[in-house]
């Protein structure tokens, strides 16, 4: 049974909103910190929910981001409105990309988001359906 | 490093953080992509990019980048600059290019990551080059 959590907060993200992208991942990051998370993990998370958000920001229409924190783990689900992935075992390739020239610009689009979020976590789900959208779920164990 | 040495090394500017310039930094990385940095850099670097946009200081402010250096003369926007001072980061600027930035910095002893990973010290860095 899955424990009650202690902390539990929605992060709506807008698709194409430069201007704001990223800044859940650095209100994540500061709620974990006045958790009294290990800084290693706090570390850990921050760059795996970034990485997650800006791929919500710069390939889908918009969607969600959910910080869960239990006695037992801390959990980052995003779940969005955008084009999927029809390839994800080629998606999760280190240096594979479909980043447009615009997102390559921005600083992003180096074919190391989805492998760098498996690099950090402990456990991570994807699932996708193409047209519809793609969820995350992003556990670090405490 | 500290990051007066950088500066002179560098003949930076600074952008903000004048009050930070005796803090140190262990490690340095190059890089204009922001995945790149999440993927590769290590906790209290000194990040060198041509990235001037928000984007740049909100990755540092993820990923525990103690100072960035913008190369090649650019600067960064306001809104990055704005960030950065409500997180303490310190922002430097050089016309250098991104190879010479780096390049000087390594050759007076900053660091790269996979010396770090490895516990490569100085003498044995030296000796690996030399056989170059």
């Amino acid at each position: 049974m899955p424990s009650e959590p202690l902390f539990w907060q929605r992060f709506d993200i807008c698709g194409r909103d430069f201007v704001d992208a990223g800044k859940a991942s650095i209100s994540i990051k500061g709620i974990l910190r006045e958790i009294g998370i290990h800084p290693s993990l706090i570390r850990r998370a921050a760059i795996a929910s970034y990485e997650a958000e800006m791929n919500v920001v710069l390939y889908a229409r918009k969607g969600t981001m959910e910080l869960r924190v239990t006695p037992k783990d801390i959990r980052v689900m995003v779940d969005d409105e955008g084009p999927g992935i029809s390839d994800i075992e080629l998606a999760m390739r280190e240096g594979y990309s479909t980043a447009s020239d615009e997102i390559r610009e921005m600083g992003f689009g180096a074919g190391m988001g989805l492998s760098n979020i498996k690099k950090n976590a402990d456990d991570f789900i994807i699932r996708s359906l193409v047209g519809k959208g793609t969820t995350l779920e992003i556990t670090f164990r405490l | 490093m500290k990051l007066e040495a950088v500066q002179r090394i560098l003949n930076c500017q600074v952008i903000t953080g004048h009050d930070k310039l005796d803090e140190e930094v262990g490690v340095g990385c190059g890089a204009d992509l922001m995945s790149d940095v999440l993927a590769f850099i290590k906790p209290n670097a000194l990040l060198l990019t041509g990235l001037t946009n928000v984007q740049s200081v909100r990755t540092a402010e993820i990923a525990e980048v103690k100072a960035i250096v913008y190369v090649r003369g650019k600067l960064p926007d306001k809104e990055a600059i704005d960030l950065a001072k409500e997180k303490g980061i310190v922002l430097l600027w050089t016309s250098l290019p991104m190879y010479e930035s780096c390049g000087r910095l390594h050759e007076c002893g900053l660091a790269g990551g996979s010396e770090l990973e490895e516990g490569l010290r100085d003498a044995k860095r030296a000796t690996l080059l030399a056989t170059l």
